[in-house]
């Protein structure tokens, strides 16, 4: 398996540490009521199909990236870069 | 003031195998220029008195003994030459945190094959490419510095492992030029 990192290019597998899903990038407000905070920290989905994880460039950029993936058919359709999505 | 001995990162002679020789590069300064958000103006103002300016990513370019060299977003080292005084980014002394090695020898490419999950032929890889990435199990700045020459940086923690694993490598590649013979 290979990722496109937006900066790197073309780089093996190895190269990344994986985190998980994306729903990390989406943090309740400090006051959100508790139900809120435990979906964040612990209630994920397990698609089959689109998902959306978090990988870290650890020997490349050391970049967070956004992966956009098929689960189904391992397809791989988007790479992006977290701190530019970011700095929108 | 406590008197502290300068050491270089590798002390060892330079290894020739293969075709291929190892040997330490010592770079002299090397800085980081992290540059600020809206900061990329004031910076390339800042380079162009060195002759150089901000690297595109997986570049490096070279004026006289300035270097400069993309290594992350928004990110060069500087190296060779004390940095002038730069706007719009912020700057790090990195000089003793890196080891430098270089591979140089027609077998150079087929060498570092054997440590690095990327394609380095000239065409996919030419001089003036810059990466960051792994020499086996570590973190490097790769950069190809002529058709069969390559330096490598390391963390100078990592120095003497870097110098054992490409070492290795050379035996490995002799050793198997010895059975072709
Ligand atoms: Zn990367």
């Amino acid at each position: 398996m290979r990722l496109k990192c937006p900066l790197c290019g073309d780089r093996d597998r190895r190269e990344f540490y994986y985190s998980g899903t994306d729903d990390y990038l989406n943090r309740p407000a400090a006051d959100a009521p508790l139900s809120a905070w435990d979906d964040h920290l612990h209630n994920r989905t397990n698609p089959a199909g689109l998902t959306r994880d978090l990988w870290y460039h650890e020997q490349g950029c050391a970049q967070w990236l956004a992966v956009t993936r098929n689960t189904i058919t391992h397809e791989i359709m988007a790479v992006d870069l977290v701190a530019k999505e970011r700095a929108k | 003031m406590p008197e502290l001995i300068a050491k270089a990162a590798l002390e060892q002679a330079p290894l020739t195998k293969a075709g291929v020789t190892l040997a330490a590069v010592e770079i002299g300064p090397i800085t980081s220029v992290a540059v600020l958000p809206g900061g990329a103006k004031a910076v390339a103002k800042a380079l162009k008195p060195l002759g150089l300016s901000f690297p595109a990513p997986n570049t490096w370019a070279a004026k006289g003994a300035a270097r400069i060299v993309w290594t992350g977003r928004d990110q060069a080292f500087l190296m060779g030459v004390v940095p002038p005084t730069l706007d719009g980014v912020a700057v790090t002394d990195q000089s003793d945190g890196w080891a430098g090695l270089s591979l140089s020898g027609p077998g150079a490419e087929a060498a570092l094959a054997r440590l690095v999950a990327l394609d380095l032929r000239a065409a996919a890889f030419p001089i003036g490419s810059a990466a960051r990435v792994g020499l086996n199990h570590m973190s490097m700045v790769l950069l190809r510095v002529a058709e069969e020459a390559f330096e490598i940086y390391v963390f100078r923690s990592m120095a003497r492992t870097a110098w054992h694993e490409l070492a290795e490598v050379l035996d490995r590649l002799e050793a198997r030029a010895a059975l072709k013979a």
